[in-house]
């Protein structure tokens, strides 16, 4: 099934309903369907191959997907934070291929082999030209819908495919056509080269529920979006929730419009979701797990799990707080042990899935097995109740003298210490054991010794988890989405053992 | 009629259109109104009306399962003809309603 279709739906089913941007200037979802025609009917013009995407969160986004659905073209947001040396590589990449690129940042991406160039604003009027209505434009490739450029946190980006097939079962599978009530509105604030805002723009098509993009992220300008758009559905990587929390801790607001916030892309630090709950008694809060390659969500903690978690004194109950719920009924989640075998309750392994939106698949390299099962290489565990515990990345984790150890448990435990605002811990090269584990901290206020440190930790974890290594630090290196670098903290650390 | 994954279908007798999530497990002829539904792209043939009361109706963005061969459609439009496979009802799919993710 083609994601284009669910645009054609909802645009049938009810046209006047407002789809995007602001009540002021809003289209409706029949204007969206004319409006993504005609831009396919003129990018198709333009010249062959992929229709990228490089530029801010925007009206023009929804239009370029559909646009590009209907062409039949794979869609390939870019990062526009990288680089010019880096996003020029990568727009390389994506020859041949007709680029819908912000005005302003033309100049970045100018003479590249292959590449058109057009601008987002010829191209946001062309879609609103009726000469371009009658040109009903080719489905050359129908397959693939989107490539998305993996973050590249441990390497060179891998373009990651999703198929039409694998995102519109992920959307009709997990939303109900037409579920949202009029007056429902979304705010999307992760970028368009981040998989949950493309499945944003298509699972709040086929819902019916208008969307107000954010340009790009600010936790000020979120707020004052979500109060004066009378927000009522958004998701935030953990690091915005935090700093959204903030401001409007600060401004005494409570938005009152606000009736469900996802989060998801990364670890929720305990202490950031209380808070969250407290400060937002009147909203349903929803743990969302997935990756790129799975078209988005594959389990979640849902609104009541969070209110009995925090509502208990059971440790085993409020740990569920940090869980990431149950999967999705559509897809199956199996924890697999060092030889491939599925291994049972509260045992650690690697996280594998398989279902209909699973696509487990990079630019001709197909990574899912014979039965269709995809490797995410996330390290976690299901408990009893089948609910999911996400680790981390298994490159993540840590071999200390034949033990693996992984860092998710032990920053835990270190955030929880109240001169402790932010922490990463890492493998560091080590003679005697292999890997020793170090720690990255953030103090709060005035900075704890590495002893009283030590000291937490070992108390509530095995010493061979106690970190050898402790660094004191302002800040550390997140990408705009959210995700922890810790890449360049092992390197920092190597650099240090060779010098 | 080749029921694939994605292909386009309507109804020969209402405003039905469907399309196929799960292909069935062995051939089938899929019908709305008790008439084979034809390909999306076909002219309805005129003349043709729903010759009986229905039990049931195409409802949009409904899905409906064939438990035999375990058939899924996605209904794309609405129509008032109820849908069936060699002359089975096909069911209507309740999905589990989910909270919003992303």
């Amino acid at each position: 099934m083609h994601t284009a279709l669910l645009l054609e739906m909802i645009a049938g089913a009810c046209p006047d309903r407002l789809a995007l941007a602001g009540r002021a200037e809003g289209l409706t979802f029949a204007e969206l369907e004319l409006r993504a025609r005609r831009g396919a009917a003129w990018l198709a013009a333009q010249g062959p191959g992929t229709i990228v995407f490089l530029g801010l969160n925007g009206p023009a986004l929804p239009k370029a997907i559909f646009a590009a659905g209907r062409l039949g073209r794979p869609f390939a947001p870019l990062n526009y934070r990288l680089p010019d040396a880096d996003l020029r590589k990568l727009l390389a990449r994506t020859a041949p291929s007709v680029a819908i690129v912000d005005d302003d940042m033309l100049p970045r991406v100018a003479g590249v082999d292959g590449v058109a160039l057009v601008t987002r604003s010829a191209f946001e009027a062309a879609a609103r030209d009726p000469a371009h209505d009658a040109a009903e434009p080719e489905a050359a490739d129908p397959d693939i819908a989107v490539l998305l450029f993996t973050s590249g946190t441990t390497g060179e980006p891998k373009a990651a495919v999703l198929r039409h097939e694998n995102l519109a079962s992920y959307v009709i599978s997990t939303v109900e056509f037409m579920g949202a009530e009029e007056g429902e509105a979304a705010l999307v604030s992760v970028p368009p080269y981040h998989i949950a805002g493309v499945s944003a723009v298509l699972t709040g098509v086929y819902g019916g529920r208008r969307t107000v993009h954010l340009p790009a992220f600010t936790p000020e300008a979120w707020v004052d979006a979500a109060a004066a758009e009378a927000i009522t559905h958004a998701m935030l990587v953990p690091t915005m929730l935090g700093r959204v929390l903030d401001v409007l801790e600060a401004r005494g607001q409570t938005l009152p419009a606000l009736r469900a916030l996802s989060y998801g892309g990364g670890r929720m630090p305990a202490s950031v979701i209380e808070r969250a709950l407290q400060r937002l008694p009147h909203v349903d809060f929803v743990n969302a797990y997935g990756l790129t390659e799975t078209s988005s969500t594959i389990a979640m903690l849902g609104p009541d799990d969070h209110r009995r978690a925090i509502g208990s004194t059971d440790p085993a109950v409020r740990a569920r707080l940090g869980s990431v719920g149950r999967p999705l009924p559509s897809v199956e989640i199996e924890v697999r042990g060092p030889a491939g075998e599925a291994v049972g309750a509260n045992v650690a392994g690697e996280v594998h899935v398989r279902g209909p939106q699973v696509a487990g698949e990079y630019l001709g390299r197909k990574l899912t097995d014979a039965e269709g099962w995809f490797a995410t290489r996330d390290a976690g565990w299901l408990d009893a109740d089948g609910y999911l515990f996400i680790e981390g990345r298994l490159d993540d984790v840590i071999v200390r003298g034949g033990e693996n150890i992984s860092p998710g448990e032990i920053e835990d435990v270190l955030r929880q210490h109240p001169a402790v605002a932010d922490v990463a811990v890492v493998g560091a090269p080590d003679e005697q054991w292999g890997e020793a584990v170090a720690a990255f901290i953030v103090p709060r206020g005035e900075a704890p010794s590495a002893e009283t440190l030590s000291a937490w930790v070992k108390a509530r974890l095995r010493s061979t988890k106690t970190p050898e290594i402790w660094a004191f630090r302002p800040e550390l290196p997140y990408n705009d989405t959210g995700k922890l670098l810790r890449r360049v903290l092992k390197a920092e650390l190597t650099s240090r053992a060779a010098a | 009629m080749d029921l694939k994954p994605g292909s386009r279908w309507k109804s020969a007798v209402c405003d039905a259109e469907l399309v196929v999530v799960r292909p069935p497990s062995a051939p089938g002829v899929l019908e709305c109104g008790g008439q084979p539904v034809i390909a999306h792209s076909a002219e309805r043939p005129a003349g043709q009306a729903l010759a009986a009361a229905q039990d049931g109706a195409a409802a949009i963005g409904k899905r409906y399962a064939d438990p035999t061969t375990g058939l899924e459609v996605l209904c794309a439009k609405p129509g008032k003809g109820a849908l069936s496979l060699d002359g089975r009802p096909l069911e209507l799919k309740e999905a589990k309603k989910l909270p919003a993710s992303d």
